[in-house]
């Protein structure tokens, strides 16, 4: 029942870190260089430009369940396990919505980087 | 990439693995949460180890959001990825861990997969496809002229 658990939580801090950080960067996408912004307008105005996006809001909301999975995750298994075999999948998952969600240009050097990353986590974890 | 750039991609590496490794190290002192008592969770964030994870998670989630502010997502997953090699070369020098011949084959891996993804541009030029209906509009004019 623990792996059953332990994969269940490796599945939902898959899904929701995608959401959340798709989200993220659909937001900060729309929002522009912080770096530039902050020089232009300020370090208040570019925190204020942040926090009332309201996509920003619900990537938060995805990465907090990430999060408190993660901790249900590690309570169950070793970092060892759920750290890498959850960023090996998210490697992928985030390219995936890339493509179709933020329409990025994913390339053949990007999937080839994504799942050279992700098997070399997968494979440090062994 | 100028230093700004090149450091906000390391500090949102390094922000994820210590803060993951911080969370682990608090969660084995908590130990196993049951679905059924779910308040164990709160007890779970009080522990010290657990605080010190969630600052440098907090961290890592202002890093992440300045790196997505000028690059792509599919850019920025895999240049963070060194995370891990840095950990894994910390185990071996600093806290003198055996490191068996699969980690390395995973460290030379995923350290080609980064220098792949940095090799390209950090962004997709999206001027281009702005552009697109411009230049079809342009062109069924001159056809009409």
């Amino acid at each position: 029942m623990r792996t059953v658990y332990t994969w269940a939580a490796i599945v939902i801090i898959t899904v929701t870190s995608t959401a959340g950080e798709s989200l993220l960067a659909h937001s900060m996408q729309r929002i522009g260089d912080l770096g530039e912004l902050r020089r232009r307008e300020g370090v208040l105005a570019s925190v204020c430009r942040v926090f009332t996006t309201p996509t920003v809001f619900i990537a938060i909301t995805f990465m907090a369940i990430a999060f408190f999975s993660l901790l249900f995750g590690l309570s169950w298994a070793d970092l060892s396990l759920v750290g890498p075999a959850a960023a090996a999948l998210t490697f992928i998952t985030n390219a995936l919505a890339a493509k179709f969600f933020l329409k990025e240009n994913v390339d053949r050097r990007r999937w080839i980087a994504a799942i050279f990353v992700g098997a070399g986590v997968a494979l440090l974890a062994r | 990439m100028n230093v700004r750039k090149c450091t906000v991609l390391v500090a949102v590496a390094l922000f994820a693995s210590i803060g993951d490794t911080l969370l682990s190290r608090g969660m084995k002192d908590v130990g196993a949460i049951s679905l059924n008592h779910l308040g164990e969770l709160i007890l779970a964030v009080m522990n010290p180890w657990v605080i010190c994870g969630i600052s440098l998670l907090l961290c890592f989630f202002v890093a992440m959001s300045n790196a997505l502010s000028w690059a792509d997502l599919s850019y920025v997953m895999p240049a963070t990825g060194m995370g891990y090699v840095v950990m894994a070369l910390a185990a071996k020098f600093f806290l003198h861990e055996h490191i068996s011949p699969e980690r390395w084959t995973g460290i030379v891996l995923i350290t080609i997969g980064v220098g792949f993804v940095a090799g390209g541009p950090s962004q997709t030029d999206r001027s281009a496809e702005a552009l697109e209906p411009a230049a079809e509009s342009e062109l069924i004019f001159e056809e009409r002229q």
